[in-house]
């Protein structure tokens, strides 16, 4: 290949493992057509199948809301767990201490993160807890027809013309400031930023936090709403053009020095970002959030991978957990000995 | 615990000339931080492995340091446990509390104190032990920071010589509390020293309070229930435990957390063969039992009627969803933040039916440490048969104060793991449907994540007997139904009551969990005072057994008997049995904060059953009092 520009997607039927992408499909969406929710959903199957990624061990976690619907609709052979508002972070928490071999994508919405969930994922970026954290965000509550959330930008209308008059939560920036060690943001529109940062979140061993404006084409779509389709295409400012080619794709790519940034994830995998305008370092959390302050303050929403850390320890591994799942460890390993007892005992005679 | 001028008169006197041998209570009365605890336990596991049948009490503030304590020494030749409200023998530490410690003794008791406090000017019918504690400590150690803390030893030194204790034996036993600290050791055993022979030389015996050695705790342990719930859950195979911390149940998780360091990491690679995660709250830390429940692990939380509050939610969606669990609650006295050092059990009816909807929930109540053990073994195993949270119901008294206790049997019963998919199983079945009851039991199978069997998708949201999402009524109302079935088959499978039945008994007495002790003395006093038979049946788990309801049918009155304001197990019991029953049940109730006593429930069911309560013993004060009269 000549410049940056790469395609890892395979033009085989089958992936790695030897599944059709209809292999990842899931049930019927029973979301509104046109809903942001149903690509990213998409977007999902289509970075699973890529990555070759066994739907077995895949563990899909939601909480509650239109976006937390949507794990039904995607990786129909995988377990799932529709969780209470707010509160999945926890569920698959204890899901990945049950089992580590497991793969957890957790997708959420910006009012059962910003809102009633705010808590648990500010504990969940902390832990850096090994997960896919998606947050569709449309910065309105569409199930029961059209509140503002968190996410909402302050000034940005509704339909009826109320003003938020309520700053917005940047979950990106709360993210970096909190440890995650992958953050970005993407839109539900941009398929190919899209498909390469979750490509890039799935190669990644830590907490994968993906903030994904999804527009609401019922509730949120109008003029005054600064989470519409036309808003998002007009202000979507990528930091950098970002390809993503996994461990087991023999690609070579030629980049001219100091006009793309690599970066190598856990299994080999690595993605090349090519500068767009300013250099940009994800690694560098002060630029992350500078930038995510000055595009926000032009009015504008920076996308791409803003700030990754791949080498930090994972939760599992700080616990230092035996390799094997916990949840089928034979009753040998886990029932100490009768000595254990007796010995126990000695010591409260 | 400090009583009135009120409860003074009311507090039967010791009678002259009487030698309570093995049969006195005496109370330490200290300021909270002040390091007594030590003191305080060697002085009990003393008279323990005397032989002598002793309990402790602590009865602690809800703060680090500053406010009054009081802890409590019931010996007991009978072997009663439970607490008993008179002094016999007071240890007066605390400047603040000291003169409503003294006033509130009965007469003839015995007062040690620091001399300076001069109480023995505040009433003439005690025998007053003036000890010049200052004086003491200073000629044991000069470190400003460590006289406070040996100044506990020296009481002790006096009391064991005044009590009769051997020296030897308290020395012995100050060992074993300290284990392995010989500075420590060497220091207090100075201490003890000089306090013994400070009574040797100075002291005349002149109170009633003996011990004398017995045979009656040979093969026993002392033991607090929190530690015998986390060495029980570390037997049951516990994988995940998740937490968050609150007084009382903390000490539970944080001994599983000792006891799994040491037995629990794997020899060979030195991992561990389970996680422990603190949680940000009490809702992350059931989010990550019922997550981890769902993955296959065996998860268990731990926390008091506060936590079990915030936990609601996260508990109907285990149950609608149906994923084992394991919750412990150390039940302390609410509402709201109540009284967080003190006992209760009213967490019963709002467990029950914890989390909105038609919701019921398998209980366990622990009596004893022993219990405490061979419960939390069973609730991991009931969790995983019937996928759904269980609740360890403990209480502040039990799970906080030390025990004497039975040797903890290692299990014989292999885990039960519950209807886990398998090739086999799934062969027998056919099809697999997550909530399909193919066994008539109620009890589906269910596959775990990455396991390779057929996966399905489980939500709190209305599903079929294929966990597919549904809003059809009668999905809705079938898969309800099964839920209620299972709940039904698990009666048989929860820990048996105990039940003693007397033939010549028209009198029924209900309890469970730590009111049990109190009931033992209770229904010899019946006995001995106004010859009332009775029969005993210790309810040890919910839903009850049809052997309840036959109980009570043998018997004109049921008393039952509870640490609440409200009857909440009588409450239980009334949706249970036969509405002609229920007209037999009567209330006895205590909800002071403090454990319940013998005397308040006897004397209670004595003006139940129409006796005049002549001698007003044991009714302390408006505040310690128990319930005015229930029933029905």
């Amino acid at each position: 290949m000549a410049t940056g520009s790469v395609s890892s997607s395979r033009k085989n039927k089958s992936n790695l493992i030897g599944l059709e992408s209809k292999a990842y499909r899931g049930g019927k969406t029973t979301l509104c057509a046109g809903c942001g929710h149903n690509a990213i959903s998409e977007r999902i199957i289509g970075a699973c199948f890529e990555m070759g990624i066994d739907p077995e061990r895949v563990i899909k976690l939601s909480g509650i809301g239109c976006s937390s619907k949507s794990p039904a609709y995607f990786l129909g052979s995988s377990h799932g767990f529709n969780a209470v508002h707010g509160r999945m972070p926890s569920v698959g928490t204890g899901a990945l201490l049950a089992n580590r071999k497991l793969i957890a994508i957790g997708v959420s919405g910006d009012g059962d993160t910003g809102a009633i969930g705010i808590g648990q994922f500010v504990h969940l970026m902390r832990r850096n807890l090994p997960i896919i954290y998606i947050i569709e965000d449309n910065g309105c509550y569409g199930l029961t027809k059209g509140q503002f959330s968190p996410t909402a930008d302050l000034g940005s209308t509704k339909k009826t013309g109320v003003v938020n008059d309520l700053p917005a939560i940047d979950t990106c920036a709360l993210a970096i400031e909190l440890g995650a060690s992958f953050v970005a943001r993407s839109f539900s529109g941009d398929k190919k930023q899209l498909q390469a940062v979750l490509k890039a979140a799935l190669a990644h061993k830590g907490t994968a936090m993906l903030d994904v404006l999804s527009p609401c084409v019922t509730f949120n779509d109008h003029k005054g709403s600064t989470k519409s389709y036309a808003y998002a295409k007009d202000h979507d400012d990528p930091i950098s053009e970002i390809d993503f080619v996994p461990y087991f794709e023999d690609i070579e790519v030629d980049y001219e020095p100091g006009d793309t940034r690599e970066v190598e994830f856990h299994d080999g995998s690595k993605v090349y970002l090519r500068k767009l305008g300013e250099d940009y370092d994800p690694r560098n959390k002060l630029q992350a959030l500078s930038v995510l302050s000055s595009t926000k303050s032009r009015g504008e929403f920076a996308t791409g991978l803003l700030y990754v850390e791949p080498a930090k320890t994972d939760f599992i591994d700080l616990l230092n957990i035996v390799d094997e799942p916990l949840a089928t460890l034979p009753e040998s390993r886990v029932r100490p000995p009768e000595s254990a007892l007796q010995a126990i005992m000695e010591g409260l005679r | 615990m400090a009583l009135t001028d009120v409860a003074l008169r009311e507090n039967p006197p010791i009678e002259t000339g009487s030698r309570l041998t093995n049969d006195f209570s005496m109370q330490v009365a200290t300021v909270n931080g002040s390091g007594s605890q030590t003191a305080n336990l060697v002085l009990l596991r003393t008279i323990f492995e005397m032989g002598v049948p002793v309990s402790g009490k602590n009865l602690f503030p809800s703060n680090i340091a500053g406010l009054p304590t009081w802890f409590t020494i019931r010996v007991s030749r009978d072997g009663y446990v439970g607490r008993k409200p008179e002094v016999d023998f007071l240890v007066a530490m605390n400047s603040q509390t000291a003169r409503e410690d003294v006033l509130s003794l009965r007469a003839g008791a015995a007062v040690v104190y620091d001399e300076p406090l001069n109480l023995s000017t505040v009433r003439e019918d005690l025998v007053f032990y003036p000890v010049p504690f200052d004086k003491l400590v200073s000629g044991v150690c000069t470190d400003v920071k460590l006289k406070r803390l040996v100044r506990n030893m020296v009481y002790d030194g006096v009391v064991a010589k005044l009590i009769g204790v051997d020296r030897d034996q308290m020395e012995q036993a100050l060992e074993k509390q300290l284990g392995g600290k010989p500075k420590a050791v060497k220091l207090n055993r100075a201490a003890l020293d000089v306090g013994y022979e400070y009574a040797e030389q100075h002291l005349e015996k002149a109170d009633p309070c003996f011990v004398e050695r017995m045979d009656a705790t040979a093969g026993k342990v002392l033991i607090d229930g929190n530690s015998a719930a986390a060495i029980g859950a570390m037997m049951a195979g516990v994988t995940v435990v998740t937490w968050y911390p609150i007084t009382p149940s903390s000490s539970l998780c944080e001994t599983l957390i000792e006891y799994l360091r040491e037995y629990r990491i794997d020899k060979e690679t030195g991992k561990a063969t389970f996680a422990v995660v603190q949680a940000e709250d009490e809702i992350a830390a059931i989010g990550m039992a019922i997550g981890a429940g769902w993955a296959g692990a065996r998860s268990m939380t731990s926390t008091s009627g506060p936590g079990v509050s915030l936990m609601s939610e996260f508990v109907g969606l285990g149950y609608f969803a149906e994923v084992p669990a394991v919750i412990f609650d150390v039940q302390r006295v609410g509402p709201s933040t109540g009284l967080p050092t003190r006992t209760a059990q009213g967490d019963i009816l709002m467990t029950a039916f914890l989390s909105h909807g038609d919701t019921r929930h398998l209980m366990l109540f622990p009596s004893s440490a022993e219990e405490c053990y061979s419960m939390a073994i069973e609730a991991f195993d009931l969790a995983e048969r019937f996928q759904t949270p269980v609740f360890v119901m403990s209480d502040l008294d039990l799970g906080m104060n030390t025990w004497m206790s039975e040797t903890l049997d290692y299990p014989t019963k292999p885990l039960d793991r519950g209807k886990v998919l398998d090739a086999e199983s799934l062969e027998r079945i056919g099809k697999f449907g997550r909530y399909r009851d193919v066994d008539g039991d109620g009890v589906p199978y269910r596959s775990l994540p990455g396991d390779g069997m057929p996966p399905y998708f489980c939500r709190g949201s209305g599903h079929n007997e294929w966990a597919q999402y549904s809003e059809r009524p009668d999905d809705y109302q079938k898969n309800l139904d099964r839920v209620a079935r299972k709940f039904e088959t698990a009666r048989d499978w929860m820990p048996a009551p105990v039940v003693e039945i007397n033939a010549k008994a028209s009198i029924g007495i209900v309890a469970y969990g730590t009111t049990h002790w109190a009931l033992i003395e209770s229904r010899d006093q019946l006995l001995s005072e106004a010859e009332i038979e009775t029969s005993y049946y210790r309810i040890c788990a919910y839903p009850f057994r049809d052997a309840l309801a036959s109980f009570v049918k043998r018997h004109e009155r049921v008393y039952v008997v509870e640490q609440n304001r409200d009857a909440q197990m009588l409450s239980l019991m009334k949706l249970d049995l036969p509405a002609k029953l229920t007209l037999r049940l009567r209330s006895v109730l205590h909800y002071s904060g403090n454990p319940i006593d013998a005397r308040s429930v006897t004397d209670n069911i004595l003006l139940q059953e129409g006796y005049r309560v002549e001698k007003a013993r044991a009714v302390p004060s408006a505040s310690e009092n128990s319930s005015g009269v229930g029933g029905e």
